[in-house]
């Protein structure tokens, strides 16, 4: 695929963790809180060289979440770092109430997210978090697709005034975006132009619609790609304008299909200019132990999935 | 301020708390009544804050957090009375469109308030925040909270007890609007809370105890209170109250929680609410 170069290999926690560190030296307000996964969630960094403003809260998620909410009184922009599971669900109503609510300008920084987690199995692999976040008012939600854009999202949003989720995750995967690339909250990428269908993606399944891409290509089959990386606010007249040109969409997501970014792209859709839509998404399931990879392609979100759902979503068109 | 003068407010936030509940109907008289005395002293005599122009950021100032946020008659008279808000906007209490919420918020911008609270065992945890801050700011002011007994219940408020125990959290004082009771009944009967002053001794707390109506201990209780902090122990104050202090049939019972009285019910409230500063 044209303009796509593969820039090396790395998980997007490891982006945040950069990302933080840089902030740490660059903004003396930013503060980090973590829940006993310091080296997962890659905050040693910033615990080392910012001692002081590094808070180790232990296990106990629900206290976290209000420390944050209230360090923001006087000032500071608190970072929490945990796994997705523990950084939504568990704490839903600490962030409703006392975050998005109170209008609290706090990071929240998920690792970990989705079927990608692996091993660990069904507990831990969270799919209705982008939901949960997406459903508050006050929340702006944001999924990276690779190291270097998790990196740029984690600074971005230390200088946007309001509460954030940041979802990233734990596998180590291709890098694609330039590391000098501009990250602007709620302005979807396009990747790659085309003018058969539309794939919008977000987080890791942006790489596996490139690689759905390429092969689609290969047939002759044209592929718009939009990274959509910032899920609320959603980038309306990037749909609009992408679904204008190629009258289908694929949405792909490692997250439920209840809730997700499928909704969220099918309601500006439905509400414009209504198009033939296929969902790539986890259909009302929990996860399972397994390698990350192969619990993709088990769940439905594999690039070959993306592929034929693309064929289908082109034949769907009148 | 003389205990006279203190007597005579906590009275009008008193005649505020049952007028307001009673409008509409609706809100929880009991703990408003049984904390009347404390808030009128915190924010009358403790804390230093600037109630004509109220600033979130509350830097060079004492905060206060209400965390069982259920009682906001209580603090919305008293954040009026001290001058937040204009008085008569008490009026507004719990009706459509009004800065006072049923329970406390920040979106509609109310001065005087910088933290939701109703869903309970959330205050403590925002408070040390907050604490942690002010560290960081070199802001020597303190962070004060308040929760009911029954809100201890909650999980959460022993994860922020054990964070800043551990932390050496010592600008903080929170305190226990200890009356014993809940909605569904005593706290004995419905979870009891066991030895409570233990418990915080054990989780790392400087514990005081306080007869939360007596403006001469009050005053003594909070004044150590104050002494205590900055010597690396979070300080609570374990302040024992009536629920419905000041009305005699709102009284001995935890039936009036969460119920308005009826207009001849609020007369008779009133009637044994004498002394006023002039209802709203």
């Amino acid at each position: 695929m044209e303009g796509i170069e593969i820039l090396g290999n790395k998980d997007t926690r490891s982006g945040f963790g950069e990302g933080l560190a840089e902030l740490g030296a660059e903004n003396e307000n930013v503060v980090a809180l973590c829940a006993d996964l310091t080296g997962s969630l890659k905050m040693n960094a910033f615990q080392n060289a910012f001692p002081e403003r590094f808070f180790q809260v232990g296990i106990a998620e629900a206290n976290m979440m209000g420390m944050a909410a209230g360090m923001t009184i006087g000032g500071k922009i608190p970072f929490t770092g945990t796994f997705a599971n523990f950084s939504t669900g568990r704490v839903y109503d600490q962030i409703r109430q006392s975050i998005a609510y109170s209008q609290k300008n706090v990071k929240i920084c998920a690792s970990h997210a989705g079927l990608t987690l692996g091993e660990d199995g069904a507990t831990h692999q969270i799919l209705e978090d982008i939901g949960m976040m997406r459903m508050l008012p006050n929340m702006t939600v944001v999924v990276p697709a690779d190291f270097n854009q998790t990196k740029q999202a984690t600074k971005a949003i230390a200088s946007h005034d309001g509460a954030v989720y940041l979802r990233f995750g734990r596998p180590v995967m291709p890098i694609f975006i330039k590391p000098n690339a501009v990250f602007e909250i709620g302005k979807a990428d396009v990747i790659q132009e085309g003018s058969d269908v539309t794939i919008i993606a977000c987080g890791h399944m942006v790489w596996k619609s490139i690689e759905a891409a390429q092969t689609l290509a290969a047939k002759g089959v044209s592929v718009e790609l939009l990274n959509m990386h910032t899920i609320k606010p959603i980038d309306e007249s990037a749909i609009l304008k992408s679904a204008g040109k190629t009258k289908c969409i694929v949405t792909a997501e490692e997250h439920m299909a209840n809730g997700g970014l499928g909704e969220a792209v099918a309601r500006v859709l439905a509400t414009n200019t209504p198009c033939p839509q296929e969902f790539i998404a986890v259909n009302d399931s929990f996860g399972e132990s397994g390698k990350p990879m192969d619990l993709m392609e088990k769940y439905g979100l594999g690039a070959s999935h993306i592929h034929d759902a693309a064929l289908k979503a082109i034949q769907r068109k009148a | 301020m003389n205990k006279e003068d203190l007597k005579s407010i906590a009275s009008q936030v008193r005649r505020d708390i049952v007028r307001m509940v009673s409008e509409v109907k609706s809100g929880h008289p009991g703990g408003s009544l049984g904390c009347a005395d404390f808030l009128t002293y915190l924010y009358f005599e403790a804390m230093t804050e600037n109630a004509s122009n109220f600033n979130m950021d509350a830097r060079g100032e004492d905060v206060f957090f209400l965390s069982n946020g259920h009682i906001s008659p209580v603090w919305y008279s008293v954040l009026a009375r001290k001058g937040y808000f204009p008085v008569p906007e008490l009026a507004t209490f719990r009706k459509i469109s009004s800065r006072l919420q049923g329970h406390p918020s920040t979106d509609k911008k109310l001065p005087g308030i910088r933290m939701a609270s109703g869903s309970l065992g959330q205050g403590l945890s925002v408070a040390i925040g907050t604490a942690e801050t002010k560290k960081l700011n070199q802001d020597p002011t303190t962070v004060y909270t308040l929760h009911g007994d029954g809100e201890l219940q909650e999980g959460q408020i022993w994860e922020a007890a054990m964070y800043a125990a551990a932390n050496k959290v010592d600008n903080l004082i929170a305190t226990i609007d200890y009356n014993g009771r809940q909605i569904d009944g005593d706290v004995d009967d419905v979870l009891s809370l066991g030895s409570l002053k233990e418990k915080w001794q054990a989780f790392g707390w400087e514990v005081l105890e306080m007869d939360g109506h007596n403006f001469e201990n009050i005053h003594l209780t909070m004044s150590a209170a104050k002494e205590k902090t900055g010597n690396g122990k979070p300080v609570v104050v374990i302040m024992t109250t009536e629920m419905g202090m000041g009305v005699d049939f709102m009284m001995g019972t935890h039936k009036w929680h969460g119920v308005a009285p009826n207009e001849e019910q609020l007369a008779d409230a009133l009637g044994q609410l004498k002394e006023t500063l002039g209802d709203y």
